[in-house]
């Protein structure tokens, strides 16, 4: 299959930004994550954890508190005060609404999901009314003296528990007044800290509340008489976050130490009622603060400043053992951040409020086999000099404002191959194409949405004669444009999971679709219907271990000497599928490593097999061919991003 | 009891060949070489200490199970019965004042453990390897036997029937869990009884009785390095909830819960140890839990929770076992030195029961400490132990190397070499060395005076590098004329050094110190051995095959001998008449002895010779040999080539060191062959460091007679019967011999007496009404004297209300204490009429009770 040089890039200096919240939705089994940035995204969980919206942030709109109410609708407030509600359809904003009450710390949909509660800085736990289009002031409960750091409601939304420092509040829904101001010991293993923060609060349905706080405790508390039940010493640093399952049979705590814990509510004896909540099972997945958790029927998901977004199972609610019984570690976002020109050997990576393009850089090829920061297979390991450094051209911050009104909020942009037309996918769910001309631009069509929906186009591909646009959503499938004639060619059948990568080969014009449940399928554009090679895999189907793999395709190119080669990565291996060559199946070895040059060849062709896998490039954003003997590689080393964030809590390691 | 061991001497089986008798094999056992380690309970007596709930305290020893006071720490009964190891004991759980033992020998006993009484023997006919008892398992006790297959073991319910028998058989076994670890720590008990677990490698497996199912936990065995030390080591049940504490290799703690159902279990973590756990314990309430192991530090989890936890540390040995009171006001650990420590609730040690130390290799070997007749070897690491081979006790322990030990693998410690007591107990010499590599020898040579206001050891002169290569021997000159106090050292680097005390003061104050006073070599052979003769004339030293003898005044070499036959590895002078001799063994097997008058060789043989030791009393040699089918005891004089006693295979081992231990009281021992032990007693101690004695004795009489006495006498409670009776009884002891005084003497008197001692031994509820017994009984004592009968008599109805045992009782107990009272020399006229006259009494007593056994075992 050949050798390439790589460019193994490095300097993609990316940095996620720490988790601040998440909010698991029951219904749709979808997650909202936002970030310290602002950012929001949504993950679906059945669909094998891929991440299918976004809604990039702003420095001003720091989320702290995320809820979803009425089944589809979220809601996110933070520090400027605002309440925003997201368009999921349309990926942006719907609106945002000042609370009047300084920076919002928390907010709590109420259990009908007709009410919103958020609690501010200068002590107000303020009651809206969620309407069809928007939300509505309704009351404020009484004034308490400092900022309402957590919010819970009853199950059956007569009283909430408002988490305060030094104290929490129970308030009667009906009247607005508080009814139990239960304090809080700010002792702290006989050390007297100078306040404790009330970091969480959870009510559950029997009238107990929990509180999580920053003296390390997990404490219940009775809201009928306002007196602690039990003190559960978890941290020596603040426990931040707390998250009830739906069952009132197990919640989870996570601390400043990167700790989650467990509890779980047990009977005492098999054959009696009475029932303790016990501290089962902890985990340490993180290596930072942990600010958020939440609890999904079937696993405890959690977040924090080390950027992580860890979704651990719980094995006594998993049915079967698959895909969902494995601990997920989501990392990267589950898309391209990262560009490339081949023919100028140009970079461009993408950061929240950023651009940066970068020019490769080369060494002096000695013998034909050598390159800078390049390796060579078979050779790797070498360390060569470099000729010319990679430059950093250009830092882009700064937004054209000569824009017209319906390209202003554009989800995905791409050039056709030849750079004379611009395709953007706008929020509208259409697609503009535009003619690009020396220093302007003219419109030249738009496809309309299909009828009755309004979801943006989160995906382009662009045949490389420029003939074809396939553009796809996060749920409806994928539709194939006609450039030329400015119409709807076709739409590929509609498939349950999320479309995650796609492709047009040159000359054959073959559709690549990659989906998160690591399917993939070749359309034949012209033919209208799946290729040949297409149905034998589905027929045949995937390695088991291609379709265990956890992080979806993120890019496809092709080979544009070799018809046969698809190229596509995730973040963990690249892979070339040789269309030519043998299914594998679930007896051979899928990640074979290749076969050292000197082998036989006969051995080799009994053992090939169409995938083609190489796991030397880790975390990979992005790989692809500069030309038919070139690769580049876009890496993004963990231990970089934990040398950018700030030092986690110190704690003593026996035996250092 | 009290009377002096006579008579004894000639009963055939004991003499048949001396008895080897175990003197330590583990107060608390823990050998490695038994596979099953017996458990220690704690017993609780209510009825008779209503102030201090748990008095008595319970651990198997080799075949005996000891029964110890956690008052005192005094062992008040030795329940001996098993012919092998004891791998189990438990409180009757019926009837607290029974205890519940088995053992390899395949039987259950049950004891009355007051009286030390056998009660019930049961007959299960396999090798038992653990014992088990629950209060709702009505008459069965579960037992872990092993299947046919090797390292399968099960779990079984056994039936002990209810037959007045003395001996019964127990009813077929009945299994419950298959497959089970052997040890003791790895199978527990629910509260309620409703299940029991069971761990071995990686799996927990819990057996529900209702159900009849067992359910099966695994944890994750796979070679990654994060779980490749799940294995469980322990069990224990909540003894209130529904919880599961196991201990894990890599010293985590996990408390499962919800186990009844397989899928919804659940487990917390606790993790503080970072060594295997050895037990665990929960509190009696439930309200903590308890844990131990190489870190010799008792942790209490209070609420099972992480944060919360105590610490009881420095407890000096790893902890192997854990137990905690009925009542819960005391716990006790029992750790790897042979030692049992008794803590109060509140993690404050309150007592120690320390036996032999025992786990660190023996380099010194056995030395009697002059003064206090103690046994004194290497004890805890960087401490000498001196030990009362009387008491079974440690005395103390003297640290010399004075430095922290720090407890881990693969460290190079300090070692505790050598050492010697000289001029009678008045100096000792030590010696230490480390080599952590080849070429880099610390040495260390302290010597120690004893101080007589202190009553101990102070260390008088440190001496480091004394030689340049290890130390081979050490000794002093212990003749009784020499003036001053000499010291010999003999080392690898080809020489010998002579120390003497000399004066080390200043303007500040008088003091002596030890200064080398003469070096001396021998063609840079290396030294291997020293020896003092007996007056301190002659000193021999060993030269790898020459040996060579030096004049003590002068320090002049006098004369060599050679025997071209090794190495000499042991050396000494012969004593009293035949100090004109000097013994050497060598490597090669060869045994010589040398005239020292004509320098010439007396005798020689093949010999190979491991221990040979002097006897300090007499002219005899002990020297023990290594030969194919085990150690061979030779007991020699040096004037005469033929043993004056051979015994053969002595133990199966190789014997690494041997000591005569002079006696107090010198034995009469008529027959030929023992006479060598007339004066002093040879104790030897084998491979795996058992301390093996020859004795005239039958292991009964080896208890102190005191203990029982002291029982008796602390079950009496301070009411004002006691006064009366306490000088009622002072005044009968002046009536009966005005000589004697201690009331000690006194007490077992009345016990000697049969009927008196059958009334009281018999269980109450057998016995007839007080009433009927009453007239007989006061008339035995009234013959005695007449001030007797009103103050005996609350002693009896004392003695009713405690004993509530539902034991039948030993017959063969009643002749023997004829004899023991045959043999009281005082007041004899007198108290051989108290009981000639209580026989015909004692006859009916029995009768009455044998009518009266239908009714015990009615259900």
């Amino acid at each position: 299959m050949g050798e390439f040089k790589v460019h193994r890039v490095r300097f993609f200096n990316y940095v996620p930004s720490g988790i601040r919240c998440v909010a698991y939705n029951n219904q749709s089994n979808r997650l909202a994550v936002s970030r310290t940035d602002g950012t929001v995204e949504i993950y679906n969980l059945s669909a094998n954890y891929f991440q299918e919206k976004f809604f990039p942030g702003h420095e001003s709109r720091a989320t702290e508190a995320l809820c979803w109410a009425k089944g589809q609708r979220l809601f996110s407030a933070g520090l400027n005060g605002e309440i925003i509600e997201y368009d999921l359809q349309a990926l942006n904003i719907k609106y945002s609404m000042d609370a009047f009450g300084g920076p919002i710390w928390s907010m709590a949909a109420s259990p009908s999901d007709s009410q919103l509660l958020v609690g501010c800085e200068d002590g107000s736990v303020k009651l809206f009314q969620i309407n069809p289009d928007k939300i509505q002031f309704e009351r404020n409960f009484d004034l308490q003296k400092s900022r309402i750091l957590s919010l819970s409601w009853n199950p059956s939304g007569t009283h909430i528990a408002a988490g305060s420092i030094d104290y929490i509040s129970v308030f009667d829904v009906k009247s607005g007044s508080a009814i139990h101001k239960m304090l809080v010991d700010r002792q702290y293993m006989g050390v007297s800290k100078r306040k404790c923060i009330i970091w969480g609060v959870a009510f559950l349905s029997d009238g107990t509340v929990i509180s999580v706080d920053s003296a390390g405790k997990v404490q219940f508390w009775d809201s009928a008489t306002g007196t602690l039940v039990k003190t559960h010493l978890v941290a020596n640093a603040d426990v931040q976050s707390i998250a009830v399952s739906d069952q009132e049979d197990s919640f989870v705590v996570g601390t400043a130490e990167g700790t989650v814990f467990h509890f779980q509510l047990v009977s005492v004896t098999s054959n009696s009622s009475e029932k303790q909540w016990v501290r089962t099972k902890p985990f340490q997945h993180h290596t930072h603060d942990v600010r958020t958790v939440a609890h999904s029927p079937t696993a405890l998901i959690s977040g924090g400043t080390d950027t992580h977004l860890v979704i651990r199972p719980l094995m006594e609610k998993v049915e079967v053992k698959n895909y969902d019984a494995a601990l997920r570690k989501i990392t990267f976002p589950h898309r391209r951040l990262i560009s490339c020109s081949k023919k100028r050997q140009l970079l461009l990576f993408q950061f929240s409020h950023h651009l940066d393009l970068w020019r490769l850089g080369s060494t002096v090829a000695t013998g034909g086999k050598t390159s800078g920061k390049f390796l060579v297979p078979g050779k790797h390991g070498d360390t060569l000099p470099l000729s010319k450094d990679a430059d950093h051209l250009l830092h882009l911050k700064t937004k054209v404002s000569k824009m017209p009104a319906f390209l202003r909020s554009a989800v995905q942009i791409l050039f056709s191959e030849d750079s004379t037309k611009l395709f953007v996918a706008s929020n509208q769910g259409s697609l503009h194409i535009i003619r690009l001309l020396e220093g302007s631009f003219k419109h030249l069509h738009t496809f309309q949405a299909q009828s009755g929906t309004v979801e943006s186009m989160c995906l382009l591909a662009v045949s490389p004669d420029g003939n074809w646009l396939a553009a796809s959503g996060t749920s409806a499938g994928v539709h194939v444009y006609n450039v030329k004639r400015l119409k709807l060619h076709c739409t590929v059948p509609a498939y349950n999971f999320p479309v995650t990568a796609l492709a047009i080969a040159p000359k054959t014009n073959n559709l690549v679709i990659a989906h998160s449940d690591q399917q993939i399928f070749e359309y034949s554009i012209p033919d209208k219907q799946y290729t040949e090679w297409s149905r034998t895999i589905q027929k045949q189907g995937f390695h088991y271990l291609w379709l265990q793999r956890d992080t979806p395709i993120t890019h496809i190119s092709f080979h544009p000497k070799r018809p046969m080669h698809i190229l596509l990565h995730d973040a963990y291996m690249f892979c070339i599928i040789d269309k030519s060559l043998p299914l594998p199946n679930d007896k051979t070895l899928l990640y074979n490593p290749l076969p050292p040059t000197n082998e036989s060849d006969v051995i080799r062709r009994r053992t090939a097999h169409a995938f083609k896998i190489s796991k030397r490039y880790k975390p990979l954003l992005f790989m692809d061919l500069l030309d038919e003997r070139t690769l580049v590689a876009v890496e993004r080393p963990l231990d970089d991003i934990i040398a950018q964030l700030p030092p986690p809590i110190k704690k003593k390691k026996f035996g250092t | 009891m009290a009377g002096p061991r006579k008579g004894t001497t000639g009963s055939g089986r004991k003499w048949l060949g001396p008895e080897r008798e175990r003197l330590h094999q583990g107060t608390h056992s823990c050998s490695p070489a038994w596979p099953v380690i017996p458990s220690l309970r704690d017993g609780c007596v209510p009825r008779l200490c209503r102030y201090r709930p748990c008095k008595y305290l319970f651990c198997v020893s080799g075949d005996f199970v000891k029964v110890y006071s956690t008052a005192t720490e005094e062992c008040v009964h030795v329940l001996q019965g098993h012919r092998n190891l004891v791998t189990g004991i438990q409180l009757n759980p019926h009837n607290h004042l029974q205890l519940y033992s088995c053992s390899f020998d395949g039987t259950i006993k049950l004891w009355d453990y007051l009286d030390g009484i056998l009660i019930k023997t049961f007959t299960v006919g396999q090798k038992l390897h653990a014992l088990y008892t629950h209060a709702l398992a009505e008459d069965s006790v579960f037992v872990t036997i092993k299947k046919e297959k090797p390292d399968v073991f099960q779990l079984v319910s056994v039936r002990l029937p209810r037959s007045p028998r003395q001996d019964a058989e127990a009813e077929e076994p009945c299994l419950v869990l298959d497959y089970i670890s052997p040890s003791p720590k790895c199978v527990a008990f629910g509260s309620q009884g409703e299940y029991v677990a069971a761990v071995r490698d990686f799996y927990l497996s819990v057996y529900f009785f209702k159900k009849k199912a067992t359910s099966r936990f695994t944890l994750s065995s796979s070679g990654n390095r994060k779980h490749a030390k799940n294995n469980f080591t322990c069990v224990v049940c909540h003894p209130k909830e529904d919880c599961i504490a196991t201990g894990h290799k890599d010293g985590k703690i996990r408390l499962w819960r919800g186990f009844d159902d397989e899928k919804k279990y659940t487990y917390t973590c606790l993790h503080w140890h970072h060594d295997l756990v050895m037990d665990l314990a929960f509190s009696a309430t439930g309200g903590s839990l308890l844990s131990g192991g190489r870190e010799s530090v008792l942790v209490e989890w209070r609420d099972a929770a992480e944060k919360t936890k105590e610490f009881l540390p420095r407890l000096g040995a790893t902890i192997e076992h854990i137990s905690v009171s009925p009542a819960g006001d005391l716990l006790c650990t029992s750790h790897s030195d042979n030692k049992i420590t008794i803590i109060h609730r509140n993690l404050e040690a309150s007592a120690v029961i320390q036996g032999l130390v025992r786990d660190s290799s023996i380099l010194t070997g056995l030395m009697i400490d002059p003064r206090t007749k103690a046994l004194v070897l290497n004890g805890k690491p960087g401490h000498l132990q001196f030990y009362s081979l009387q008491s079974d006790k440690q005395l103390y322990n003297l640290d010399i190397v004075q430095q922290e030990y720090i407890n881990d693998y693969g460290l190079v410690q300090i070692e505790l070499t050598k050492a010697a007591f000289g001029c009678f107990g008045a100096w000792l010499a030590t010696v230490e060395q480390r080599q952590e590599k080849e070429g880099e020898l610390e040495l260390q040579m302290k010597l120690w005076t004893y101080n007589k206001k202190t009553q101990g050891f102070v260390l008088n002169t440190k001496v480091s590098m004394p030689h340049e290569d290890r130390i081979t021997a050490l000794c002093f000159c212990n003749a009784e004329k020499s003036e001053s106090p000499t010291l010999v050292t003999a080392s690898r680097d080809g020489r010998f050094k002579v120390w003497v005390l000399a004066d080390d003061s200043d303007i500040y104050r008088e003091a002596v110190g030890w200064t080398c006073d003469f070096v001396g070599s021998y063609h840079k052979y290396q030294a291997t051995n020293c020896c003092f003769s007996e007056d301190g004339s002659l000193l021999a030293v060993s030269f790898e095959e020459t040996v060579t003898i030096w004049e003590s005044e002068t320090w002049e070499l006098r004369c060599t001998f050679c025997q071209r036959a090794g190495h000499v590895r042991h050396l000494c002078f012969g004593r009293l008449t035949c100090s004109k001799y000097l013994l050497g063994a060598t490597e090669n097997g060869t045994l010589c002895c040398w005239n020292l008058l004509s320098c010439a060789l007396e005798w020689s043989t093949k010999l190979n010779i491991t221990v040979m030791e002097p006897d300090p009393r007499s002219e005899n040699v002990a020297a023990v040999s290594r030969s194919s089918g085990g150690s061979d005891l030779f007991v020699f004089k040096p004037s005469e080539p033929r043993p004056l006693y051979v015994q053969r295979n002595i133990c199966s081992e190789e014997v690494r060191w041997g000591v005569f231990v002079p006696r107090d009281v010198p034995d009469a021992f008529t027959s030929e062959a023992l006479q060598w032990l007339n004066r002093s007693q040879f104790y030897f101690l084998t491979a795996s460091q058992s301390l093996l004695t020859f004795s005239s004795k039958s292991p009964e009489e080896k208890l102190t007679p005191t203990s029982k006495q002291l029982l008796a006498e602390e079950s009496l409670p301070t009411t004002p019967f006691y006064f009366i009776l306490g000088r009622h009884r002072q005044q009968r002891g002046e009536q009966a011999d005005g000589a004697s005084e201690n009331e000690l003497v006194q007490l077992p008197l009345t016990e000697n007496v049969p009927a008196i001692s059958e009334l009281l031994h018999t269980p109450a509820h057998v016995l007839p009404s007080a009433a009927f017994l009453c007239s007989m009984f006061v008339n035995s004592l009234l013959l005695a004297t007449e001030a007797r009968s009103a103050e005996e008599m609350p002693d009896d109805v004392d003695m009713e209300e405690e004993k509530a045992s539902d034991s039948s009782e030993e017959e063969g107990d009643v002749p023997e204490k004829v004899q023991h009272a045959d043999h009281t020399d005082v007041g004899e006229d007198l108290r051989q009429q108290l009981s000639q006259l209580s026989k015909c009494e004692e006859k009916e007593l029995r009768k009455l009770r044998r009518v009266d056994y239908s009714w015990v075992t009615a259900p």
